[in-house]
């Protein structure tokens, strides 16, 4: 090859590259708006900025969420305390602001983790094949044999009752789902002719998986995420109910909840504030869930 | 079709084998020392080793674990160190309980969330369509037990219609509404969110297809194209999904009989993980993986039967 037909190639090549990012920045472009134009969309995004808001800066909205008013113990609502009180005297509606932030910490870090753990073995089975993907295809249908909360509830049982157990457990449960998900989007892709170029142009496996593939599938990772978040504050928050998450005097929902089980019959105020509280969340998530999957699927 | 079911019959047999295998050295290698957690932090070494040398938990566990699957399999399922009673008869009869609850809300909710789905997908685009999907959307994203708190404040505190817990109903039908129904509605909320979309998605799928547009042109009765045509297609991934929904049954179960403080399985499990009653948490979960994998078994099997695509292929 002479020196002038490769010079010809690398400036082919880097417009070819410049060509690329545009695609894909207009691309984001049209999912950006497809989304902000859907109203499912920004229903549930108003929704959950509110709580993330919330968990943020509850520290300087409400008063101390562990401030006892041993005075009114079960208050019902009122002018001094909206929500009312718990049988500590603790006031609800300033749990029910700050319990945004243990879930807001444990769901995300949790999804995290799943879709760290879920890209790295979805890329390698979907690139690779061959036996690798044949023995994660078969732990998974096993892994699917089971439901899942019992799975949770079989380890943390045994290995402790923390916020980082959650975490790890959920975390380690979503990773063979997401990389479900993300292997067939890797199936279809890397059939594509871009792929079948950058082998051409000598580039080795694990370069193309992560400087190739990956950008490409950002959207269906990114619903995939959204979808797991919602499923990552159900089980969290279920984890706090059953008693095997996160532990008192912590101001998590799912913890209020069964906190206030005992006290349903004087108390209704210390279950429901906390129940809606966590419905809007998850409704919120969902419906951002599902305006990002309509948009990336237009 | 002789073949495809006994394929299918060993496939399952070969799932058990490995979940039973899972279940056991999840529950026998995590938990750390079997002796110590029942005779507490302030008994000697000495008698927690004799005491895991009675209990046999100090063999290695491959051996264990045959010793333990050829027990289940005969029948006999050990005693409860805990309980300090046969595992058998508290499991089957938990497991029973959980049934009646489970298969209440199967009852109620498969043929409602059905019908909706596929009215749903008829009225494709309407406004009663999207009010229905995002309705079942939100509904599967609700945990059980914020549902659970709610009905119970509401029906059975402020009302005053259901107990606030449940036990098991007698044969009386007045009685297993009394304790079921309110149970049931968090996970009937949850399943009609997944059949009713798979139900919609599949008739919108049937409704497109060339066949419906056949039909539909050689002049048949709108009635007969949906009856015939559209809905013998569209329900078979429906029933597919129903027997998912099985296995995530017991795991809404295990919410809403703690909730309710119903005597079912699912609790059981809850009160054997925490409290490290290994014969009783293996036993149970164990019955949990065979009903689900029986369910897709009886779910692969039904699909076949009516679709001949299934059943003619050898």
């Amino acid at each position: 090859m002479s020196a002038l037909d490769e010079s010809g190639l690398a400036a082919d090549t880097a417009a070819a590259q410049v060509d690329v990012r545009r695609v894909r920045r207009q691309r984001r472009a049209e999912l950006f708006s497809a989304a902000i134009h859907s109203k499912t969309f920004l229903v549930g995004m108003a929704i959950l900025l509110f709580w993330i808001f919330s968990a943020l800066t509850w520290r300087w909205v409400v008063t101390n969420p562990q401030a006892v008013d041993p005075g009114a113990t079960l208050a019902s609502p009122s002018g001094d305390h909206w929500f009312g009180t718990d049988n500590l005297g603790r006031d609800v509606f300033a749990r029910v602001i700050a319990g945004a932030a243990p879930v807001l910490t444990v769901a995300p870090l949790a999804t995290l983790l799943g879709l760290f753990g879920g890209i790295t073995i979805g890329l390698v089975t979907g690139f690779y094949r061959g036996w690798i993907d044949d023995i994660f295809s078969r732990i998974v249908d096993a892994l699917l044999a089971f439901p899942l909360i019992i799975m949770a509830v079989l380890v943390l049982a045994s290995l402790g009752r923390s916020p980082r157990n959650v975490i790890l457990v959920i975390g380690i449960i979503f990773t063979p789902l997401i990389a479900r998900t993300v292997r067939s989007t890797v199936l279809v892709e890397r059939e594509r002719e871009y792929v079948a170029a950058a082998r051409l142009r000598g580039e080795r496996g694990p370069r193309i998986m992560v400087v190739e593939i990956l950008p490409n599938i950002t959207a269906p990772i990114l619903v995939e995420g959204t979808i797991r978040l919602g499923y990552a504050i159900f089980a969290a928050t279920t984890l706090a109910f059953l008693g095997l998450g996160i532990q008192d005097p912590s101001p998590d929902w799912g913890l209020q909840i069964a906190n206030g089980r005992a006290y349903l019959q004087v108390a209704w105020w210390m279950v429901l504030f906390p129940a809606a509280a966590l419905a809007t969340l998850v409704i919120g998530v969902n419906l951002v869930a599902d305006g990002l999957r309509r948009a990336v699927e237009e | 079709m002789g073949r495809y079911l006994l394929r299918r019959l060993g496939l399952t047999l070969i799932t058990l084998v490995l979940v039973s295998f899972a279940v056991f050295a999840a529950a026998e290698v995590l938990p750390g020392d079997v002796g110590r957690t029942i005779l507490g932090p302030y008994a000697s070494q000495q008698q927690v080793d004799q005491l895991n040398h009675q209990l046999g938990t100090d063999e290695p566990l491959v051996k264990r674990y045959v010793t333990w699957a050829g027990n289940f399999v005969r029948g006999d399922w050990g005693e409860s160190p805990i309980q300090r009673v046969p595992v058998r008869p508290l499991v089957l009869e938990r497991l029973k309980n959980s049934l009646i609850l489970g298969a209440f809300a199967l009852i109620l909710i498969v043929p409602f969330s059905v019908a909706l789905g596929v009215f749903s997908a008829l009225n494709y685009g309407k406004a009663l369509d999207r009010i229905i999907s995002i309705s079942g959307l939100s509904f599967v994203a609700l945990p059980e037990f914020v549902v659970g708190v709610v009905v119970i404040v509401v029906f059975a505190v402020q009302l005053g219609w259901f107990p606030t817990t449940s036990q098991v109903p007698s044969a009386d039908p007045v009685d297993i509404v009394r304790q079921c129904l309110l149970p049931c509605i968090p996970v009937m909320f949850v399943l009609f969110g997944y059949i009713s979309r798979m139900a919609r998605a599949g008739t919108i799928e049937a409704l497109r297809s060339n066949y419906t547009r056949t039909a539909v042109l050689k002049g048949l009765p709108q009635r007969q194209v949906i009856l015939r045509h559209v809905l013998r297609n569209s329900l078979l991934p429906t029933i597919t999904v129903v027997s998912v929904q099985v296995g995530y049954l017991v795991g809404g179960l295990v919410v809403v009989e703690t909730l309710f403080n119903y005597p079912g399985i699912g609790q059981l499990i809850l009160t054997a993980a925490t409290g490290h009653d290994l014969p009783v948490l293996e036993a149970s979960v164990l019955m949990i993986a065979l009903i689900y994998t029986a369910s897709n078994l009886v779910a692969d099997v039904v699909s076949a039967l009516l679709n001949p695509r299934v059943r003619l292929a050898t």
